[in-house]
């Protein structure tokens, strides 16, 4: 496998949130990523999954730098990204693009297709205004819209089309990583199709590597080769993408993936999905040992009250280089 | 008698850009204890479809322009406000996709739930408040009785998901209208929620229509499926036999682009292609037609009706090329 291109460890994100105690001298924080380690290769695609407020959009935001970690580092071929100034950061800023998942919000409504591709050129003093221009209706044919479509504004075009305005907005500093955060959530499932099989030309083409947030795994069995699931802020599976749909080891795993509905009705009428009980915890209250105790079905098989005393750690289970954060087996 | 029959349902929205026929001539009915699933994507006209059955489109811009809604017989469309009042939340009731937007946030719980109890079957404060607390236990809330003083920001959106089910049943309606009520939750939650559903209709026969975009929702729900494009129905069948044999090309684009858990990963998803249409300006042959691979010089100069399969007479498609449509490969 090629070296790592990005590389995440022990990554903190915690957020303060008001006091409380004696005299306010208690600090309250919500942990939203709590220990957060994985590689991506250069070329490849890693997933990371999970319910809506597991952390998984707040990961991205602080890899990208929008948010400074609370601890740990994050690698880009070798040099710590934490540590910098927002000056420091312009040279990263480049090869690290992100594409955001609502195509109505993400683009100004007062920019034209054209102001808003050659923006992030002009910011990084690429070319000449001529050559930023050519590069942009190249960027439009990339993803397949019109290249005439340059001064159309972004309320001129459906919801995938306006995508792939963000892809191509993504593309134009020509970056070695990009994070997708829910890019096709938004999106019918026609449309869905177009961009999740535009995302894979074009990952081919230009050597790209994904970190893809989604809460859908079946999109994620599809573009991804390996795959993060993230429960309350920490990292609770990683596998390859067969082993962790063919032979998925932690229990939280078991329970997302049977409760994707399937289109075959057959399917349907005989499967055997494992209802969670309960809400996912508030992160402000997570709860005590293993996070996912109090919903697990299969906490009987471990004996004691180890579950909700001792805090898991991620380690290999089984084969090849699955890991998992359970105390089931050990 | 069918317990609702729509019959040649019609409603335009007048707007800057034109007039916008949402829905165009929709003709269904329902039997008793049915599920009815009705797809499509966003802009087909499902969930307007959904609001004039319940006399809610909004006017202006809206207009009903036509049709019958008959609920064992008596036709919605011509009944007076009052009237309508006393049939919504109590013969029919309806579930919204997002929670948050369809509760009142100023009122708790209670307030919300026995406001139908107490207008549609005179109870007491403290009779609808028993049964509120009931209500909310059949949806598999615990502690009804706290959860009864909460406002709803208090509540995750599963919880509120299950208050506006427990509302919606209240009543004991005879149908049910669920417009897209777990596209807004996840995975997990959306599971619990479907068990309810299925559950609570098998207690107490509800009719349900359930509007979605999620196949894979619908697969696991609904007895019949109706497929909407543009206004209009393109297809409809029992479920079985439509999804593993679909005979309108849209119908399977649809079911081909859906990724899933099973088949070949590597495989490209396969997709359809264009956009959906502007509703303002449709084609004045079939509205699928700029979109479809079986396309043919008649589809572009008229507008297929929806008519039986010779070969299934409980099916229909709206499609000139049905007979010609090469057998679906085995996926």
């Amino acid at each position: 496998m090629s070296e790592a291109i990005l590389e995440v460890r022990d990554l903190c994100k915690h957020f303060p949130m008001g006091k409380s105690g004696w005299r306010n001298s208690q600090q309250t924080w919500l942990k939203a990523v709590d220990g957060v380690s994985f590689d991506l290769h250069r070329g490849q695609t890693l997933g990371l999954v999970g319910e809506s407020g597991c952390g998984k959009s707040t990961c991205a935001r602080t890899i990208v730098g929008l948010y400074p970690p609370t601890s740990g580092s994050i690698r880009f071929e070798g040099n710590d990204l934490g540590s910098l100034s927002a000056r420091g950061w312009a040279p990263y800023r480049r090869k690290i693009q992100m594409i955001f998942q609502d195509p109505f919000a993400s683009l100004d409504p007062r920019q034209t297709v054209g102001s808003i591709l050659t923006e992030p050129m002009a910011i990084h003093k690429l070319g000449k205004p001529r050559e930023r221009r050519l590069r942009s209706m190249q960027l439009l044919e990339a993803v397949g819209l019109n290249p005439r479509h340059l001064y159309r504004y972004p309320h001129e075009f459906s919801g995938g089309q306006r995508q792939r305005i963000g892809i191509a907005r993504a593309l134009a500093l020509e970056p070695e990583v990009i994070i997708c955060d829910e890019p096709v959530s938004a999106l019918d499932v026609s449309i869905q199709a177009q961009v999740i099989n535009l995302l894979g030309e074009l990952q081919e083409r230009f050597n790209l590597a994904y970190l893809f947030i989604a809460h859908d795994l079946a999109v994620v069995r599809h573009i991804c080769q390996r795959v993060a699931v993230m429960y309350l802020g920490r990292v609770v599976e990683v596998a390859d993408r067969d082993t962790l749909f063919a032979n998925p080891s932690h229990p939280y795993t078991r329970s997302l993936l049977s409760a994707v509905p399937d289109v075959d009705p057959e399917v349907e009428s005989v499967r055997q999905r494992i209802v969670l009980r309960g809400d996912v915890p508030s992160p402000l209250t997570p709860p005590s040992g293993c996070t996912f105790h109090p919903r697990c079905p299969e906490r009987e098989q471990v004996p004691g009250e180890r579950c909700s005393v001792e805090v898991p750690l991620l380690q290999g289970s089984g084969s090849g280089d699955q890991q998992r954060t359970c105390h089931l087996d050990t | 008698m069918a317990l609702l029959d729509v019959n040649d349902l019609r409603v335009r929205f007048e707007t800057h850009h034109g007039t916008v026929r949402a829905v165009d001539g929709v003709s269904f009915s329902l039997d008793e204890g049915e599920t009815l699933g009705l797809v499509g994507e966003s802009g087909s006209g499902k969930s307007v479809t959904n609001l004039g059955i319940m006399g809610l489109v909004p006017s202006p811009p809206g207009v009903v322009e036509a049709g019958h809604v008959l609920l064992e017989g008596r036709d919605l469309v011509q009944m007076s406000d009052a009237q309508l009042r006393s049939v919504r939340g109590n013969e029919v009731s309806m579930i919204f996709q997002d929670p948050m937007t369809s509760l009142n946030p100023l009122l708790t719980v209670e307030r919300q739930l026995t406001e139908v109890l107490e207008l549609h079957r005179n109870m007491t404060r403290a009779e609808a408040r028993r049964a509120a607390a009931k209500g909310l236990d059949e949806v598999g809330i615990p502690e009804p009785e706290r959860r009864l003083e909460q406002y709803p920001h208090e509540l995750s959106g599963g919880m509120r998901q299950r208050v506006m089910i427990a509302m919606g049943l209240l009543c004991e309606p005879k149908l049910l209208l669920a417009d897209e009520p777990t596209t807004a939750l996840d995975v997990t939650i959306q599971a619990q929620i479907l068990e309810l559903m299925k559950d609570l209709q098998e207690r107490r026969g509800t009719a349900i229509i359930l509007v979605t975009h999620d196949l894979g929702v619908v697969a696991g729900m609904a007895d019949r499926v109706h497929v909407m494009y543009a206004g209009r129905l393109v297809e409809t069948g029992p479920i079985g036999s439509l999804f593993k044999d679909p005979r309108h090309p849209y119908t399977r684009g649809l079911l081909q682009s859906v990724p899933r858990l099973t088949g070949d990963p590597d495989v490209p998803l396969s997709s359809i292609p264009g956009q959906p249409p502007d509703l303002a300006a449709l084609p004045p042959g079939c509205s699928f037609a700029p979109r479809c691979s079986f396309v043919q010089p008649t589809c572009e100069l008229d507008r297929p009706d929806l008519a039986r399969l010779p070969s299934d007479e409980a099916r229909s498609s709206a499609c000139f090329e049905n007979e010609n449509l090469p057998a679906k490969a085995d996926q």
